[in-house]
């Protein structure tokens, strides 16, 4: 028992916030996985919905360029396309720098981050958003179209409002992809929280303290997601009828 | 077929055979011809699959109770079972995955008596912590596919079994574990796939799969995009291959339901 009890004692003076203590980086981690979280997950809405509403009224090409692009996403590992894209993103970057003559940028971890997981993001949000316009009532639309209402006006006055209720349970689940997503940057080498648990493991040799508290604020983090979003949700399905369950 | 090939995809599909011609003939693909490459490449994509195939299997016999209790169980069974869902849906894998490699890895030599155990040369090896890992993690996603599936299940279909005076385990095997399982189906490719992207992270912890092994590649010839790019296209031709079992798997059970 007092085994145990040392074991707990060391393992709160290892997570303690003043700086002997690692409980500092480990929320620094945090914070930068919040903040790609949020910024990839903004990213992937905005593709989200420009795709979406290419697929289902843009022209052929712009369809099948599109199906092409969420598809090759959805299939290939979410590892390989970061490697990839923070490569491919990073390089081109520069060497459009370069040839306008400037000097070569250090593209931030943040950023780079934000970019890479806005566009993994983004092929499953398109999908998620085709799916709740479409389940959009016709009527509805074809009432406003009746009416004589321009095409701009027409999907911010009926169709987001109407498909927003549809998408919130699918857009809560990216969200909540996008913080664990956030985890395989560590691999590359960002420092959100994954790697601050591991670079703070590898050196106080305490890797079942470190692992467990990571693994406690990310599941913090999800479950106050989820309460919020129920609350979102909620909102956004006001005025609309109860069906069972 | 007609419909199909219209005039622009025609121009589309040339601009895409330009392009892959255009990467075989300018980058570098001559570490393809090396004997010992091909021979790491092959086992890579051997691991890669192995390490799907059985967490996929274990996952789901692990979930069946997982979603049974959840479903249907006392409270003491479904707290701990959804408990278990909440927790493995709520951290990334790759943390469980070093949480269980690197956490418990480290507290297993303390452990007086486990050293001299048969266990040991297995719990020396990374790659059983990678098939628990990933086996959890099927578990905990689809235990919670599986609650809803036990829950669709028509009341009728169990009422009408009780009435016939079937016993309760019979019951289970007959009438509600088949008809839950038609039910997840469908999903069922899906999460395979999802699955075979989760296993490249197996790599972080020094199991030789078919990432691991183009990061090895990479980091001898110094080539950065060409080993990525067969990595993607083997990762899709996978995942193509996926979706047609399962599109052949699910024709061979066709849904009655209009």
């Amino acid at each position: 028992m007092t085994a145990f009890g040392a074991l707990a004692a060391s393992s709160l003076d290892l997570l303690a916030y003043a700086p002997p203590g690692w409980g500092a980086t480990l929320l620094a981690g945090l914070r930068n996985s919040v903040l790609i979280a949020f910024g990839a997950f903004g990213l992937g809405l905005a593709i989200g919905i420009g795709g979406a509403f290419g697929k289902l009224y843009g022209g052929p090409i712009t369809r099948d360029l599109l199906a092409v692009y969420t598809t090759i996403v959805r299939a290939v590992p979410e590892l390989v396309l970061i490697l990839f894209l923070y490569y491919a993103v990073t390089g081109a970057v520069n060497e459009a720098l370069l040839l306008w003559g400037y000097e070569r940028i250090q593209i931030s971890g943040v950023a780079a981050g934000i970019a890479v997981l806005g566009v993994v993001q983004g092929a499953y949000a398109t999908e998620v958003l085709r799916g709740a316009i479409l389940a959009v009532p016709v009527g509805q639309i074809e009432a406003a179209r009746a009416m004589g209402m321009p095409p701009v006006l027409l999907a911010w006055r009926i169709v987001f409002p109407l498909m927003l209720a549809n998408a919130i349970p699918g857009l809560a689940n990216l969200w909540l992809v996008a913080t664990k997503d956030t985890a395989l940057l560590g691999v590359v080498g960002f420092a959100e929280l994954t790697k601050a648990t591991q670079q703070a493991a590898s050196t106080t040799k305490a890797f079942f303290t470190f692992l467990t508290a990571a693994g406690l604020l990310y599941l913090a983090l999800s479950l106050l997601s989820t309460v919020v979003f129920h609350r979102i949700e909620a909102w956004a399905r006001k005025g609309q009828k109860r069906t069972g369950g | 077929m007609r419909d199909w090939l219209q005039p622009h995809r025609v121009v589309l599909i040339g601009l895409a055979v330009a392009l892959v011609l255009a990467c075989a003939w300018f980058l570098r693909w001559d570490w393809l011809a090396e004997p010992k490459y091909q021979l790491l490449i092959v086992q890579g994509i051997w691991r890669t699959l192995w390490i799907l195939v059985v967490t996929m299997v274990i996952g789901m016999l692990l979930a069946v109770p997982l979603g049974l209790a959840q479903a249907a169980g006392p409270w003491y069974l479904a707290a701990p079972a959804r408990a278990f869902c909440s927790v493995i849906r709520g951290t990334p894998l790759l943390l469980q995955l070093w949480l269980l490699y690197y956490g418990l890895g480290s507290l297993f030599p303390s452990i007086p008596g486990l050293r001299g155990s048969v266990l040991w040369p297995y719990l020396r090896q990374a790659w059983p912590y990678a098939v628990v890992a990933l086996s959890l993690s099927v578990a905990g996603y689809e235990g919670e596919v599986m609650r809803g599936a036990f829950k669709g299940v028509p009341h009728g279909q169990l009422e009408a079994a009780k009435a016939m005076g079937m016993p309760r385990f019979a019951m289970f095997r007959r009438i509600w574990l088949p008809q839950a399982l038609h039910r997840v189906l469908p999903t069922l490719g899906g999460e395979t796939v999802l699955q075979l992207k989760a296993t490249p992270l197996v790599s972080t912890i020094t199991i030789m799969d078919t990432y691991a092994v183009a990061g090895r590649i990479r980091q001898d010839t110094f080539i950065v995009y060409e080993p990525l790019l067969m990595l993607a296209v083997v990762y899709m031709a996978i995942t193509g291959l996926i979706v047609l079992m399962f599109r052949w798997f699910e024709s061979r059970f066709p849904s009655k339901s209009a």
